[in-house]
Formats: C-alpha cells, structure tokens, sequence
C-alpha cells in the first residue's frame, strides 16, 4: 500500500486489523471479524505508533508473545529472522531505533502468522538492517505468507510487492503490478527557464504534469518531453534555458498522487 | 513455514492456551515490576520504615479493649501496604504503559483483555503477599510483637481477598493521568486517605473533624478487615464488605469512563 504521508495508509491497516471501527462497511478477516481471537491468532502485525516495556530482554518478549499464538516459530528462528541474534539477550531499552524496529518485525512473526501487516516496516533501519528485513519478507513470501506493508517508497514497494494499491487522501487511485504502475509514473522531468514570465495558459493542455510554476520557471513531468517541448515553441514561449533529466521516481509518484490538487488549484 | 509436522493441540483449535498465556504474562509483569526498583524497594521497603516511625515505639501498649497496640499498629500498617501496591502499582502502571504504546500493540494481539488485566492482579497479589511477609517478620523479630501465625494468616487473607478498591483507584488513576503525573497523583490521593482512615496513627489521636469523616473512606473499612483479625475492628465485617464493595464500583466507573474516553479517541 503506497502513498504519500498523510494519505490514509496506517488508518487503512487499523482498520484491517480491528484497531479502529470502520464508519461504514465492513472489514473481515479469514471470514471473521479482525477482532475475533481466531482471526488475531493467525496474523502478525508490526505498527508505526505501539512500543513495548523497556526492562525485558529482546528474548523474554519474543517468548510472551510467542504464548499468544498456537502454533508460534522457535524464538530463536523469529529472532533470527529479524537479525537479532546478537542482541537476544539485551534490554529492549537499550536496543537503537533500528534495532527495536527489528524487534517489532520479530514480534510480528514470531507467531507464524499467515497474514502479516506491516505498517512503514522500514522506518528507522539503517542500509544493513534493511537489507537482512528484504531477504525475511522475501523467504516468507516465498513460504506462501501474505504481506501487507506500506510504504511511501515507490522503490521499495517495486522491490518488494506484487501488487502495489496507491492511495492518496482515503482513497485507492492505482490498484496494479509494480511493472504497470512504473509506466504510468512520467519519467523524464522538465525544466523550462522563458524570456517571459509563464502563466498557466503557456502551460494548458500539454501532456504534463506541472509540479511548480514560479515567474519565468516551470517544471513538468512528462513521458513525452520531445511532444512538450515542440508545443511550447509552437506556443510562442521563447526558452532560454532548458533542462531535461530522469525524474526521480519519488518526485514524480508524488506527481501522481496530487493530480487531483493540480486539476484543480 | 510450519516447524513441526505434528500438529499440536492448540494448531488445530487455532487458539493459544489461555492458561499457559496467564501464567507468562504474570511472570513476565512480575520480572517487569522487579527490575524497577522505584517500585520494587518502595513498596517493600516504605511501610516497614512508616511502621518503624510511627508503630515500634508503641509496640508494648496495650488498648482499651486489651488488645496489643503492636499488633493494632503493625495491622494497620498492613492494610497500608497492601493498598499502596494495589494504588501505586495500577496507578503508575497503567500510565506508564498508555505513554509507552505497549497497549497498542498488546490490542492487535490474540491476547484476551481480560488475561492481561488478570496477570496485573495477580502480579499485584503476590507483590502485597511479598510486603506483608515482609513486614509482618519484621513487626515479630524486631518489634517483638507475638500473634499466632494463624492470626497473621487470617489477616493476609482479607487483605488480599479486599483489595478490590484499591485496584480499581489504580485504574482510575493510571486513566486519568499521564506517567509524569501520576505519582504525584497517586501520593496526593492515597496517602491522605490512608492517614485519615487511621492507618497510621489510631484514629482516636487524630483531630475530631478527621474522625468524623473516616467512617466514609474506603480505607478506613479496609483497615477495618485487618484490625478484625487482630480483635479489635469496629465494625462488622459485613459492613466494611459493603463499603468495599460499593467503593469498588464508583472507582471501576470512574476507571471505565476514562478508559472509554480514551478508547474513542485513541481507536474509534
């Protein structure tokens, strides 16, 4: 589940796994509600808002939680998976940012869960931490588990998922394949420096994205920057300076995300 | 993904049993509990050094109706110790944990409320046991105050068995305040209400309005269980029950408004 801050992505896992009450419809997990104890035993979920006491051992915690499922991993598998071997024995109050976020991905798993909900699970890993979370979802993915994550990472999510949903504001506006999507996103950016200030009207119709209009300066995102180009000459607009570059994939998935604010501001 | 072959009892009911759930969610509040000695020491230490203040040097007076001021003293500080565990370890708790999240997560797991709330009683139970026993030698060897191990069993008993007020004031208070604050609230609450009720002076030394106003804290009929053992309540049991009992809701409906309140803003 993709999408910028704000757009409604931990709402979404909340509701999916009963932290919240929908104000309409339903949510049903495994045919049950997801508050239902047999629906709660069969998934993991890791939250961005949810902390654990400080003064048990990373070991100690993996085991209680391990008591809630019924059919849990060894702990010393769930900690490996998360790479945390070294620190078992440690205090959670002494592990780094990166460290308890691996703990929660441990106490995610622990149970075996079929269905695993993570929300923003790479927040606070370092490059070495994430590396070794990739190869877990991917062995665990490959083990026939379901992963729900979300990210405002386009890359991470192309990396990771097979099938990415984008939601902006509460609602879904793409719903397909990592490969689908990077081609819908515009890839090149545009730059464009006039002899005149620029107005919208320079600006209307083109088959682009404007991300910010300021005086004489525009910048577009478009998959067709031969086809923008050659309508602005034919517009009248004399370029003094022009730039064209791979966009980077961030800027111009959040690109996507704001075309309805774009339409109409 | 599945280790074993075999498919234990619990895979195929698809439930984790809940009594093995219970006993390591005490174990783990009660490691919990220790390893903060702000807590721990407290609440051993604090009423063996209140007890030391206030009881031992009258240990070898005897009241009005013969029975022994140690033993009154050294039940009235009992029945002190017991609620502070109850009050001060629900109460700093129970914030503590809403500051850290750890409720949060807790809610997304198949543990059943009920269970998380029966291990803090029961982890509160055995730390009340740990300070009565505690006190009680220390009342014996060092206070020299000489009961039948019977009487003191007796005692330990309604002690435990009555604390229902004073986890429910824990609740409350863990609800309505947030960790910074709730020590100091549970100290501004808690003991006053213990020195007004006259567990720590006899009340008939305490100034007349206070003795007016006793016979309506809970305290005051809590203490009334532990003076019963020792032969000097003033009440019938039946009646100190009563006011726990009616203590134990208002607290309970005051702890559930706020929990509810929270509920709605934290998850609805």
């Amino acid at each position: 589940m993709l999408g910028p801050n704000g757009a409604g992505k931990t709402t979404s896992i909340s509701l999916m796994i009963g932290l919240r009450r929908p104000t309409a419809g339903e949510v049903r997990l495994f045919g049950r509600p997801p508050t239902d104890r047999r629906a709660r035993s069969r998934c993991g979920v890791m939250l961005q808002e949810s902390g654990t006491t400080a003064v048990l051992t990373v070991a100690e915690i993996v085991d209680l939680f391990r008591a809630y499922y019924p059919a849990p991993l060894p702990a010393e598998r769930a900690i490996a998976m998360a790479g945390l071997t070294e620190q078992a024995g440690a205090r959670v109050g002494t592990l780094s940012g990166g460290q308890r976020q691996r703990l929660y991905f441990a106490l995610a798993i622990c149970g075996d869960p079929e269905i695993l909900f993570l929300d923003e699970p790479t927040v606070g890993m370092d490059v070495e931490a994430r590396r070794a979370f990739v190869g877990s979802i991917q062995t665990l993915a490959g083990a026939g588990k379901t992963i729900v994550f979300t990210s405002h990472y386009l890359r991470e999510a192309e990396e990771l998922a097979g099938r990415i949903v984008v939601i902006d504001h509460g609602a879904v506006i793409a719903d397909a394949s990592p490969r689908e999507l990077t081609a819908r996103v515009p890839g090149k950016k545009i730059t464009v420096i006039a002899g005149r200030p620029l107005s919208r009207a320079d600006l209307d119709g083109l088959p682009a994205r404007v991300i910010s209009l300021d005086g004489d300066r525009a910048t577009l995102l478009s998959n067709e920057p031969a086809t923008v180009l050659r309508e602005l000459f034919r517009r009248g607009v004399d370029v003094v300076d022009l730039e064209v570059s791979g966009a980077d994939l961030e800027e111009a998935f959040l690109a996507l995300t704001r075309r309805a604010e774009t339409v109409t501001g | 993904m599945s280790v074993s072959a075999v498919r234990s009892p619990a895979a195929t009911s698809g439930l984790a049993p809940l009594g093995r759930m219970l006993l390591l969610q005490t174990w783990s509040e009660m490691r919990i509990r220790w390893r903060i000695p702000a807590f721990s020491v407290t609440i051993v230490a604090l009423p063996v050094l209140f007890f030391t203040f206030f009881g031992l040097p009258y240990v070898k007076q005897t009241m009005a109706g013969g029975t022994s001021l140690g033993a009154y003293l050294l039940a009235s500080f009992a029945a002190y110790s017991v609620g502070s565990v109850m009050v001060f370890g629900f109460g700093i708790g129970v914030a503590t944990e809403r500051a850290l999240k750890v409720d949060v997560l807790m809610r997304a797991t198949p543990l059943p409320p009920l269970i998380a709330i029966l291990a803090k009683v029961l982890n509160a139970q055995v730390y009340a046991l740990l300070s009565l026993v505690v006190l009680i030698a220390y009342g014996t060897v060092v206070g020299g105050i000489r009961q039948d191990l019977g009487v003191w069993v007796d005692m330990v008993a309604r002690l435990l068995a009555g604390s229902a007020p004073f986890v429910a004031l824990g609740f409350a208070i863990g609800y309505l305040s947030g960790p910074n604050v709730a020590p100091a609230a549970a100290n501004l609450v808690y003991l006053p209400l213990a020195f007004a009720s006259g567990l720590f002076l006899p009340l008939s030394q305490l100034p007349g309005f206070v003795q007016r106003v006793a016979p309506y804290l809970p305290a005051y009929h809590y203490g009334q269980l532990a003076w019963s053992a020792v032969g000097a309540a003033s009440e019938p049991m039946a009646v100190a029950a009563a006011w726990l009992v009616g203590y134990t809701v208002l607290f309970l409906a005051i702890a559930l408004r706020a929990y509810r309140r929270e509920e709605s803003r934290k998850f609805g």
